[in-house]
């Protein structure tokens, strides 16, 4: 079938997002440190380059929703190697100042990344019923790999926010990469575990008939099964739990992911309220690049609180007191951890 | 100022959810206003997922009910572990439809099939009717005194649709029934922004008629900040405006219609709905509803006041450009035809 004129006059409206002109050449982002970035969307608004990488996939297109509303967003980039044309004309036309442009394919990954304050990173394959987080690792870790040489390429400075799982090991991975690459930085590389938070918080204001907005519960270790730590001692505002209690709501926050996947049945993993924890996180760190004070939250390799800045993870909390019911879990987590790390470590060396 | 909105309720922190702990202790409910319920039919599909969680994010909501034909119990279950104040309940299947609706006080409906590149919304017309049909019969038995805010397309013929199913079972309230265009106003604001190269939070456009076509219409000429765009582009706004929807149906290649901005803008008229509901005063939204504005024409979207009961208020259209009253003059006949197609479609279904 011929193409009218008109037609083709409409795709290459909608695709012009796909060939935006090349980023202007920043003094202040290239090798000094996350400068606040010069670029001006719409009406002159100032704010950080974000890109999605996977984003048009089921956690993908929600985080690119949430990202878009986000008014520290000034540029969004959104990557995946298929259906990124689709979901950049969708969001493109929400009535927020966010710049928004789409690439798609290998090919562009480069022009997706350069000149980017943060990356995301959901891309990757979601557990089925019955599957652990480690099973993904073989298809997930090559994707991680290529994603982080393409932004140790062009945007070395970026903070990374790692979602794909397994992310016990993807970080790793993308620690090797960089360290390979010369430019690695722990400071500005997170595996995001907010999720485990979030559903912490929510089931244990549940059991303690609280205010949810006022419980706050620190969660350490990793992010999978019992390397997900929630030190339910240290809860805020502080709390007594029964024995039984303290079972439950372990359990449960540890196999929050699996409650979802076997809920889905087959049709994936928690999407939404991964884009919400995502968003959650993405935000706190680009209100830590802009300055403000304050910002704790949690982080990679082992996860802990930590204070959030200019140049990424600018402080790591100890611990804190830990009762015997957690020392115990504490030992089971590192010792699964320890494992983790190092398969995501030989992947890339060897 | 909605951005803000969005933005406040992300990063608050609230939840309940049923578990054999709930019962030993409860709290009475946080000064976040009084208990909503808002139930989403079609809660699965591809604006039914994006916008129960946006609708989850929302502090109004007390009580969030997901409802679709499945997909249900893994969508709630998802976004029931978000810490935010609404108690999450999926349903699936006809059987659930009842107890998913009961109590309701807003109930949003983006059930039934997207376009795909080539096909008018009115294509959709002949599936969409029937899903509507039934849904609505269980709104009238369940909760005929909710809001009703209707994204299923083609919306110029399935809010008419609605009103029969009411009038038939004696609980039709025109002010609580809305046909959602706030998707065409997201999108002219956005676009009109670009023009006029003003930052889009701070813009404000009225868009009148329907939700099809040229049957969409901007009014740019009551556009603020004023801009003076040359005629030429005030054209070119509104067709990009009109078409709008297409555009993202053909980048989508045959994936679907907009999902994503669909999702925002119904979740920006749902907020609006429950803050009349709650009592805000000056909450104006542009919908399609009954009207009395253009004779012969029963629906018709303009600027509405949200209030207690829905609809306070249905605005004047406001003075008009020329090229603003020829393009009120075209519209007529094919919003005409599309909201007879609806009352007609009525007695034809099986009961």
């Amino acid at each position: 079938m011929q193409p009218t004129l008109e037609a083709n006059q409409r795709l290459a409206r909608i695709s012009a997002h796909l060939h935006p002109p090349p980023p202007q050449m920043d003094v202040n982002s290239s090798t000094l440190g996350i400068g606040r970035s010069n670029c001006r969307a719409k009406g002159g608004v100032s704010g950080f380059r974000v890109a999605i990488l996977g984003a048009a996939g089921g956690i993908g297109q929600s985080l690119s929703l949430l990202m878009k509303i986000n008014p520290l967003v000034s540029v969004l980039h959104l990557y995946d190697v298929v259906n990124t044309p689709g979901v950049t004309a969708d969001i493109s036309h929400m009535d927020t100042g966010a710049v928004v442009r789409g690439f798609l394919g290998q090919p562009q990954l480069e022009d997706a990344l350069t000149g980017m304050d943060l990356v995301i990173i959901p891309a990757g394959v979601p557990r089925k019923p019955g599957m652990t987080r480690d099973d993904l690792f073989n298809i997930n870790a090559g994707i991680v790999k290529t994603l982080c040489e393409g932004i140790a390429k062009c945007c070395p400075r970026a903070i990374v926010n790692l979602i794909s799982n397994p992310v016990n090991s993807t970080v790793p991975i993308a620690a090797e990469v960089f360290k390979k690459a010369g430019t690695y930085d722990p400071k500005r590389l997170l595996g995001v575990t907010m999720l485990d938070v979030v559903r912490a918080n929510t089931f244990v204001a549940e059991v303690l008939g609280l205010d949810p907005r006022e419980v706050d519960v620190p969660v350490v270790g990793g992010h999978a099964g019992v390397t997900i730590l929630p030190l339910l001692s240290q809860v805020k505002p502080p709390s007594s739990f029964s024995t039984d209690e303290v079972k439950y709501l372990t359990d449960r926050i540890q196999n929050g992911g699996t409650e979802v996947v076997e809920a889905k049945a087959g049709a994936g993993s928690a999407t939404l309220s991964m884009a919400y924890a995502a968003m959650k996180f993405a935000d706190a760190c680009l209100r830590g690049l802009r300055g403000d004070a304050g910002i704790v939250t949690e982080l990679p390799f082992f996860a802990s609180k930590v204070k959030l800045g200019r140049n990424g993870v600018e402080e790591i909390y100890p611990l804190g007191p830990l009762n015997e019911f957690e020392r115990i879990g504490l030992e089971k987590a590192k010792k699964e951890l320890a494992g983790s790390i190092e398969k995501g470590v030989s992947f890339i060396k060897k | 100022m909605r951005t803000q909105l969005l933005m406040s309720a992300l990063r608050r922190s609230t939840n309940t959810f049923s578990s054999p702990f709930a019962t030993a202790r409860s709290f009475a409910s946080a000064s976040s206003g009084p208990e909503r319920k808002v139930a989403i039919l079609g809660a699965a599909g591809g604006i039914g997922q994006p916008l129960s969680l946006l609708m989850k994010l929302n502090p109004l909501v007390s009580s969030l009910a997901l409802y679709d034909i499945a997909g249900t119990p893994g969508v709630a279950a998802d976004v029931s572990h978000i810490n935010t104040r609404s108690e999450v309940k999926g349903y699936a299947g006809e059987e659930q439809l009842g107890e998913a609706l009961e109590g309701s006080d807003v109930i949003i409906i983006p059930a039934g099939v997207p376009r795909k590149p080539g096909m008018t919304r009115d294509d959709l017309f002949n599936i969409n009717a029937g899903i509507v049909k039934s849904l609505c019969i269980a709104i009238s038995k369940y909760a005929p005194n909710a809001l009703v805010n209707m994204i299923s397309n083609p919306v110029n013929s399935t809010v008419p649709i609605a009103a029969e199913v009411f009038k038939k079972a004696g609980t039709y309230d025109e002010k609580k029934l809305f046909g959602v265009t706030t998707l065409d106003v997201v999108r002219a604001k956005t676009f009109y922004a670009g023009k006029a190269k003003v930052a889009v939070e701070e813009v404000n456009v009225p868009v009148v008629g329907g939700h099809a076509g040229i049957t969409i219409l901007p009014l740019f000429s009551q556009a603020t900040p004023k801009a003076n765009l040359p005629d030429e582009e005030i054209k070119a706004l509104t067709k990009r405006t009109q078409d709008g929807g297409t555009e993202v149906v053909e980048a989508k290649a045959g994936k679907g219609s907009a999902t994503l901005s669909m999702a925002y803008a119904g979740a920006i008229f749902a907020d609006a709905c429950l803050k009349g509901l709650n009592g805000v005063p000056d909450v104006v939204e542009c919908s399609y509803v009954q009207s009395s504005i253009i004779p012969n024409l029963p629906f018709f979207s303009s600027k509405v006041k949200l209030g207690k009961n829905g609809v306070e208020e249905v605005l004047d259209l406001g003075p008009l450009s020329d090229f603003e009253r020829q393009g009120l003059e075209s519209l007529k006949a094919e919003l005409k035809s599309s909201i007879e197609k609806g009352i007609k479609c009525m007695p034809k279904l099986n009961t």
